[in-house]
C-alpha cells in the first residue's frame, strides 16, 4: 500500500452538490499545512443522495465519506489523516465495518457502472489498469474475426438499453453484412428522458470504456468512422469525452491499424446535440447529424443499410457500449448468467422522485421494483405511502402499488404498460396527482413533437387540452373516453417512436388511476391535494387564534377577521397560492 | 416549444443592435467545406453572440451558400438556438420529471414573480433572461437550476429569489 490517498466525487451532479469548493479546500489545506497525501479525482459512484462524496483511502483500507462540504472536509482531513482516526458519524462505506448503507451497496451488481467513481475518467492509465483496453487487446492477440466477436455479443443476450432493447448482437450482424467502402458506428448520448442520467455519468465517469465499446463495435461491423452524438446539456460529459478520445489517439487505440490488427482503421468524434429529444430516434439522429432537422423517416431502408450519409450505420446507446468491453474481455458467460431467460445481464435504473437514496443503481435483470424501491433506495421520502413508479420516462407508463412486485424484465415491465425505457424510475407517493403526471408528459411530448406526423402533431396537442381542462376542474363526462381513443390513434398513425408511445402516460394512468381521474371530472376534487384550482383552503375557527399573519400577507386580500377572532377566507376571491396554509403557525388552515 | 424561438423583428430595429459579423469569419472558414456544417455554424455564431442575429444568418448565407430558409428551420427546430438577444445571465430552471414531482413549477412562478417577466423573457434592465428547460441530469438533487455554471439544487421557491437577489446585488456594485 502505498500512499494515502483523497478522492473527490467530479460528476456533474457532484459538483451541482459543492464538490468543486471541497476539492478547492482540500487542495489549499494539503499545501498550507503540507499533508502527506495524493489528491485524486474520480466521477459519479451513483450514490447521488449522499453527495458531494470523499473517499479516504489509508493503508487500513477504504472510507467512502457522504455530504462533505468545506467545514466537514477541514475535519475529516484533520481527523483522519493527521490524527488517523476515521471520522464514523460521515462515513457511508468501509471495507473496514458495516454502515447503514449496506443494502445500497449489496443490492448490486456493476458491470456498466463498473469503474464509476472508482477512477479517474481523464487518465487513460487508470481505465488501462482496471482492465481498460485489454478487450481490444484480446481480439488483436488471438485473432478473433468478426464473426466471433458478434456472436460472443449475441451469446451474452446483451440487449439494447436505450429503450428499445433490440438484440445487440443482431444488430451489428446486419451493419456487418452490408458491405461498403465506407461504414459509421455512432454512439447515442443523446439522453433525452428526464429522469434519467445513467448515460450522463457513465460519460462523465467512464469514457474511455464508452470508447473501448465502439472501437470493438467498429472492428465487428467494419466501421471507418464513429461519432457519439451527446447532448449539448451535458458540457461536462463532452469535455471528458474530448480528452478520453486524444488520449486513446496518442496511445494508437484510434487510428491507423489499431493494436496491430492490419487495415483496421478508425476516427472517433463527438457531435454536440442542439436540443431536441426526438434526436434519440435513430434515422433523426442520423437527420440531425447531417446538419438538418431532427425528423425520423420511415424504415426501411434501415440505418444498417442506409444510415449516415446513406451509408450502413450502426447505433448504439451509451450504456449498451459501456458493457462491451466487459463481455468481450471476460466471455459471454460472465454477463448472461445474470438476468432473466430474455433479459440478461444487469441494467442501470436512475432512481429520482420521493426516495430516500435517489441515485444510479445498477442491478441484475429479474430484481423486482420493491427490491430497488425498498432495499436499495431506502424507501419513500418522509415514510409516506408509495403510490407508483414512473418507468421509461415520456414513452414510458406508470407502474402502480399492487404491481410493485414486477421484476424488472423487457418483456414484464411491457406487459404492465410501461417499458423499461433508458431505465428511469421516477418514485411517486400519495401527494403525487396522478392525472397531473400524465398532463406533465403529455406537455413534454407535444413540445417535443418534430410535427412531421398530423397525430403526433395535432392528437399530442388535443390530449393536452382535455387533460389540462381536467387538472383545472373543467373536466367533462366522455373525457377519459376521448383520451383513450386520441390514444390509440396517435399509437397507429405515427412514424417513429416518440408518436408510437407519446399516449403511453396517460393510457397507463387511466388503467391504474381511473378513479383520480373520475375524482377530478365529477367530484371537481384532486385526491392527492396536488391541482391548484381544485383545492380549497378554509379556516378552521377553534384553531385561528386571530393573530392576523394570513390576512396581513394574503396577496389578494381575501382574509377577513377581527384581530384575536376567528378569521375566514372569502372563496370567491381566494387564488389558491397557498401562502396562508404555509404561514399558519397553529395547524388552522385546512386543505380540502 | 420550449422557448420562443420566433424572431421579433420589428423590436430589434427599435433598438439597433449593431454585431460585429468579423467574428465570424474563423467559424465560417473552418466549416465551410465541411459536410452537415449548419449546425456547427449556427452553434459557433450563438456562442459569439449569445444569440443567432438577423444580419448573421444573411452573410452565413451568402459565404456559404446555404439556404436561408434551411438554416432557419434549423434554428427554430432545436430548442438551443435562441434568436432574440438574451440577459446577461440565463436562469435555466429544471422541468424534468423529478423536479416536476419535487414542484418546479413553483420555483419558475416564484422566480417569474421576483423578476416581473414571462417564461423565456428578459428582463428590462437586461440582466437575466428566464428558460425553462428539460433535464438538466441532477435528478436526485430536484429540483434544480443552473445559473451560467453554477447548479443550485434542492431548492426552495425563497432560496431561488434570494440567489438572485445576491446577483443582482453583486451586479450593481
Amino acid at each position: 500500500m502505498g500512499k494515502t490517498q483523497v478522492i473527490v466525487g467530479l460528476g456533474s451532479c457532484g459538483i451541482a452538490a459543492g464538490a468543486n469548493k471541497v476539492y478547492k479546500k482540500i487542495e489549499a489545506l494539503k499545501k498550507a499545512e503540507n499533508l502527506d497525501f495524493e489528491l485524486k479525482k474520480t466521477s459519479c459512484v451513483g450514490m447521488c443522495f449522499k453527495e458531494p462524496l470523499v473517499e479516504i483511502i489509508d493503508e487500513n483500507g477504504s472510507y467512502l465519506y457522504g455530504e462533505i462540504d468545506e467545514k466537514r472536509a477541514v475535519e475529516i482531513l484533520e481527523e483522519h489523516i493527521t490524527n488517523t482516526n476515521p471520522v464514523k458519524d460521515f462515513i457511508v462505506k468501509s471495507d473496514q465495518f458495516e454502515t447503514i448503507h449496506k443494502p445500497y451497496f449489496e443490492g448490486q451488481n456493476k458491470i456498466a457502472l463498473r469503474h464509476c467513481g472508482y477512477i479517474d475518467p481523464d487518465n487513460i492509465e487508470e481505465y488501462e489498469a482496471h482492465d481498460g483496453y485489454k478487450a481490444i487487446k484480446q481480439i488483436a492477440d488471438n485473432k478473433t474475426s468478426q464473426e466471433q466477436v458478434i456472436q460472443t455479443i449475441l451469446d451474452s443476450g446483451l440487449r439494447g438499453r436505450g429503450g428499445g432493447g433490440f438484440p445487440t448482437g443482431l444488430k451489428w450482424k446486419f451493419a456487418n453484412n452490408n458491405k461498403a467502402d465506407e461504414k459509421y458506428i455512432i454512439c447515442n448520448a443523446d439522453e433525452g428522458d428526464p429522469g434519467a442520467f445513467m448515460d450522463r455519468s457513465l460519460l462523465e465517469g467512464d469514457p474511455h470504456a464508452i470508447l473501448e465499446g465502439m472501437i470493438i463495435g467498429a472492428y465487428a461491423i467494419g466501421a471507418t468512422s464513429g461519432v457519439i452524438y451527446c447532448r449539448a446539456e451535458y458540457p461536462l460529459a463532452i469535455k471528458r469525452m474530448n480528452t478520453a478520445i486524444a488520449q486513446a489517439k496518442e496511445k494508437g487505440y484510434i487510428g491507423n491499424d489499431i493494436c496491430g490488427i492490419k487495415g483496421f482503421n478508425l476516427d472517433i468524434y463527438v457531435k454536440e446535440g442542439a436540443g431536441a429529444f426526438v434526436c434519440g430516434e435513430e434515422t433523426a439522429l442520423i437527420a440531425s447529424i447531417e446538419g438538418e432537422r431532427g425528423m425520423p423517416r420511415k424504415r426501411p431502408p434501415f440505418p444498417a443499410e442506409k444510415g449516415l450519409w446513406q451509408k450502413p450505420s450502426n447505433i448504439n446507446n451509451v450504456e449498451t457500449l459501456a458493457n462491451i468491453p466487459y463481455i468481450i474481455f471476460h466471455g459471454a458467460d460472465s454477463y448472461n448468467k445474470y438476468g432473466t431467460e430474455k433479459s440478461k445481464g444487469t441494467k442501470v435504473f436512475a432512481l429520482t422522485g420521493k426516495i430516500k437514496n435517489g441515485g444510479l443503481v445498477e442491478v441484475p435483470m429479474g430484481t423486482t421494483i420493491r427490491d430497488i424501491i425498498y432495499n436499495l433506495g431506502g424507501g419513500i421520502q418522509d415514510d409516506k405511502e408509495f403510490k407508483a413508479v414512473q418507468l421509461g420516462g415520456p414513452s414510458g407508463g406508470c407502474i402502480p402499488k399492487h404491481l410493485i412486485d414486477t421484476e424488472v424484465d423487457y418483456e414484464k415491465i411491457n406487459a404492465t404498460g410501461a417499458i423499461m425505457g433508458s431505465g428511469g424510475m421516477v418514485v411517486m407517493d400519495e401527494t403525487t396527482c396522478m392525472v397531473d403526471i400524465a398532463r406533465f408528459f403529455l406537455d413534454f411530448t407535444q413540445k417535443e413533437s418534430c410535427g412531421k406526423c398530423t397525430f403526433c402533431r395535432i392528437g399530442t396537442k388535443r390530449m393536452l387540452e382535455i387533460l389540462t381542462r381536467i387538472t383545472e376542474g373543467e373536466g367533462k363526462e366522455g373525457d377519459i373516453e376521448k383520451l383513450e381513443e386520441l390514444a390509440y390513434q396517435i399509437k397507429d398513425s405515427s412514424l417513429c417512436g416518440l408518436g408510437q408511445t407519446a399516449p403511453n402516460p396517460v393510457l397507463t394512468t387511466i388503467k391504474y388511476f381511473r378513479h383520480e381521474y373520475e375524482a377530478h371530472i365529477r367530484d371537481k376534487k384532486c385526491p392527492a391535494l396536488s391541482c391548484k384550482k381544485l383545492l380549497t383552503y378554509e379556516i378552521d375557527p377553534d384553531k385561528c387564534t386571530g393573530c392576523t399573519v394570513c390576512a396581513i400577507k394574503c396577496p389578494v386580500k381575501a382574509i377577513d377577521g377581527v384581530r384575536k377572532e376567528a378569521h375566514f377566507i372569502r372563496q370567491d376571491d381566494c387564488i389558491k397560492c397557498g401562502d396562508c396554509y404555509s404561514r399558519c403557525k397553529f395547524d388552522a388552515i385546512k386543505l380540502s | 416549444m420550449r422557448i420562443n424561438r420566433i424572431a421579433q423583428k420589428n423590436k430589434e430595429e427599435e433598438k439597433q443592435v449593431s454585431v460585429d459579423l468579423g467574428l465570424l469569419d474563423p467559424i465560417i472558414n473552418k466549416y465551410k467545406t465541411k459536410k452537415g456544417n449548419m449546425i456547427p455554424i449556427l452553434q459557433g455564431a450563438q456562442t459569439t453572440f449569445g444569440y443567432i442575429p438577423y444580419e448573421a444568418f444573411i452573410k452565413i448565407s451568402d459565404e456559404t451558400g446555404l439556404k436561408l430558409s434551411d438554416m432557419y428551420g434549423v434554428a427554430t427546430f432545436y430548442a438551443q438556438f435562441r434568436l432574440n438577444p438574451v440577459g446577461k445571465h440565463i436562469i435555466k430552471v429544471c422541468h424534468g420529471t423529478a423536479c416536476h414531482v419535487q414542484n418546479a413549477t413553483a420555483i419558475t412562478e416564484a422566480l417569474r414573480e421576483a423578476l416581473n417577466v414571462e417564461d423565456g423573457g428578459t428582463t428590462d434592465d437586461n440582466l437575466f433572461t428566464l428558460e425553462s428547460v428539460a433535464c438538466l441530469g441532477c435528478c436526485s438533487l430536484a429540483p434544480v437550476m443552473m445559473i451560467g455554471d453554477d447548479t443550485f439544487s434542492k431548492l426552495k421557491k425563497a432560496d431561488a429569489v434570494k440567489v438572485i437577489k445576491e446577483i443582482r446585488i453583486s451586479e450593481s456594485n
